[in-house]
């Protein structure tokens, strides 16, 4: 009896990956025996596995590794995601410890499944295979299970945890049966295979069973960044999860939606680009308009973000519309920025919440101004970004994403990708209206900033103003990552 | 005759009918039955599509679809009970603390 | 081809209508005197104690969960376990690593407490 060929292992194409989940792992056992007032010490250990798997990631960069018989690949594309990821864990790990202490959800628990939720979003980036993205998006949408519902005996983050549930698992199955029948029609679940059957058998381009699996796999990833019509999770679950968890779920798994999103249809299914450009120009008009639309009439503050954070993964599709390198580059260098001002934005919301979460009014922001002219300026400069003005990281990333649609000649998009951005400076400056205009009702007085948020605004504020004032040398990067 | 076309009709049946379960039931529990007999109609889908193309790709993402579907269940039903707990209800009405 | 399933069909019919008519007899010819006692749940000769509608306790829905984490595993283990020896060292080490995984996840559900009935 012959023994089977084992295919070659690589454990550089997943080193970023192991360390995470070793690490993760550890902090889980580490977690049992520790007491309820330590459980800081496991952000910290987590803290250090995010740099050394960061260290990887930077390490790693120009050296594309495959591995596993070709189902996954390590290349810039993946090293530039698994950057915006790592960021996004760490600085949410930053700002959580306050929170849980805060709302006495304090279960150490929190930390491995960042981590885990990581993990998994770095699969969906370097995934070559389907099964790789499928089992990524699966250990990130289970991890996020769990966090949204992480605060026990609160039934707003119950809530959210179970709605989050029942329709990302709706939403899988449909991305599972489009990925049936993509392997149906072309025999083979890899990503570059797929697209040497389709070019090699140029007949398929008309194949009905492979355009509906396309369109399935569309339906699933468009559920994943939240965009209309497929967003309807996203206002009640960023409401109702945890302040620290709703920033870490619109800019980490955003990004690796948009990741496997961009893998799959650019390498796998380019010969059907005519067909998913006019599917993603409806989607992208749809969703920057409906996000924007919505966010308006929006008194919570994070259901307020959320609707936003709609409208940007709209303006994101305009990008992968354009789907030339200026635009897939943009879409890149927009997600960075997206994290560093989305998070600083939320750091803000948590220090200005109370116990129960009461005050996530936009009202309640009235005077900030005059007490904590800090934290009021580094909000301005964050809601200057989100709205796109310069000189902030915002206004660089939308005018790349537009730059690209009108280089691929889809001048109508872009007009209205700049009209929605002109509509969403509305609800941004309300904010900003409240903290500098307004008399205060409150003191403020339970104001704390800790070390840790202290650092995580400052990094926030540099990274949008840095991205925003020299963007060359990161859009030389995003440039270079795009060439897949 | 059977041939993989019927096979693959039969699950796009249960596709859809789990599909239409999980709009039109209003408990918790029997949405989520409904889920998982969508993601088993994949699981037939993906067997029969490997019988036909006689390529074993599809089996082993079989068996991934298996796990994970056993990972969801087990975190939809804690996630189930920590509602429960609070609303003594899984019915999706009662998700209803959060309007736009 | 379809032949050879011909004894079992028959044995099924058989069962079947064995079944059906004893039950049908013992309810024509049979004697029928009810007493409360004879109309009460069978519960191995036992008295019944409460209402059968009752709720579960919550523990069970604790242990039908860690069951089916723990079950599943089985799907890699049958495949590995078929091609044991072919697979060789290899084969080994990447199931030794997997258990390794699972192990960390049952020290976990243990020192939790999840596996304590009380």
């Amino acid at each position: 009896m012959e023994t089977i060929a084992i295919p070659a292992v690589n454990l550089a194409a997943i080193m970023p990956e192991t360390v995470l989940s070793v690490v993760g792992m550890i902090l889980l056992l580490i977690n049992v025996f520790l007491p309820t007032e330590k459980k800081a010490y496991l952000g910290y250990l987590s803290l250090i596995g995010i740099a050394v798997s960061l260290f990887y990631t930077m390490n790693g960069w120009g050296t594309p590794q495959e591995g596993f018989n070709g189902s996954v690949l390590l290349d810039n594309f993946s090293h530039f995601f698994n950057v915006i990821f790592l960021l996004c864990s760490a600085l949410t790990i930053l700002i959580a410890d306050q929170y849980v202490q805060r709302e006495e959800c304090n279960h150490g628990e929190l930390y491995p499944l960042i981590l885990f939720a990581t993990t998994g979003m770095m699969f969906m980036a370097s995934g070559t295979d389907l099964m790789t993205i499928f089992l990524g998006l699966e250990v990130l949408s289970i991890a996020l299970y769990i966090l949204a519902g992480f605060a026990r005996n609160n039934v707003k983050s119950n809530e959210a945890g179970l709605k989050y549930f029942l329709l990302g698992a709706f939403s899988t199955c449909f991305l599972l049966y489009g990925m049936a029948l993509t392997y149906g029609a072309t025999g083979t679940t890899k990503i570059a295979g797929i697209a040497q059957f389709i070019a090699q058998n140029s007949i398929l381009s008309k194949n009905p069973i492979l355009l509906v699996g396309m369109l399935l796999m569309a339906v699933g990833f468009s559920f994943k960044i939240a965009a209309a019509p497929f967003h309807m999770w996203t206002p009640d679950v960023y409401e109702g999860a945890p302040t620290p968890i709703t920033a870490f779920m619109s800019a980490g798994p955003k990004a690796a939606g948009f990741a496997a999103f961009l893998r799959v249809f650019l390498v796998a299914l380019p010969m059907f680009k005519a067909e998913w450009t006019s599917l993603l120009w409806a989607l992208a008009v749809l969703t920057m308009t409906f996000g924007n639309i919505t966010a308006i009439y929006q008194n919570n503050i994070k259901r307020m973000l959320a609707y936003s954070s709609i409208a940007h993964a709209g303006y994101a599709l305009v990008g992968f519309v354009a789907a030339n390198e200026v635009g897939v580059a943009g879409i890149l260098f927009y997600l960075l920025s997206y994290t560093f001002m989305n998070l600083g934005a939320f750091a803000i919301i948590i220090l200005v919440g109370k116990k129960g979460e009461p005050n996530n009014n936009v009202s309640d922001y009235a005077g900030l101004s005059v007490k904590h002219p800090a934290l009021a300026l580094a909000m301005s400069v964050f809601l200057f970004s989100l709205m796109g003005i310069p000189p902030t990281a915002g206004f660089v990333g939308k005018f790349y994403l537009f730059s690209g649609a009108i280089k691929s000649g889809y001048i109508w998009l872009a007009i209205i990708g700049v009209l929605n951005s002109a509509a969403s400076v509305y609800y941004y400056l309300r904010v900003m209206v409240f903290m500098y205009m307004k008399a205060p009702e409150e003191d403020f007085a339970w104001l704390k900033v800790t070390p840790a948020f202290f650092v995580t605004v400052v990094i926030a504020i540099a990274g949008v103003l840095v991205l925003g004032v020299a963007p060359q040398y990161f859009l030389k990067l995003a440039q270079i990552a795009v060439m897949i | 005759m059977l041939t993989h076309h019927s096979y693959l009709i039969l699950s796009a049946i249960l596709f859809s009918l789990g599909a239409l379960g999980v709009l039109i039931r209003r408990n918790a529990i029997i949405i989520f039955m409904c889920i998982e007999m969508m993601l088993n109609s994949v699981n037939l889908a993906f067997v029969s599509l490997s019988k036909y193309l006689g390529n074993i790709d599809g089996q082993i993402f079989v068996f991934f679809i298996m796990t994970v579907a056993a990972a969801e269940a087990a975190v939809g039903l804690a996630l189930m009970i920590a509602f429960y707990n609070n609303r003594e209800s899984v019915e999706v009405e009662d998700l209803n603390v959060m309007k736009w | 081809m379809l032949g050879a399933y011909l004894p079992i069909i028959v044995l099924v019919i058989v069962a079947a209508l064995f079944g059906l008519v004893s039950v049908v007899m013992s309810s024509i010819i049979g004697q029928k005197k009810p007493s409360p006692v004879k109309l009460q749940p069978y519960e191995c000769g036992c008295e019944p104690v409460g209402s059968a509608r009752e709720r579960f306790s919550i523990k069970f829905y604790l242990i039908a969960m860690l069951f089916i984490l723990f079950d599943i595993e089985c799907v890699f283990l049958y495949p590995w376990a078929v091609l044991y020896k072919r697979l060789g060292l290899f084969g080994l080490a990447e199931m030794g690593l997997f258990i390794v995984i699972l192990f960390v996840g049952y020290i976990y559900v243990w020192k939790k407490g999840a596996l304590e009935w009380e």
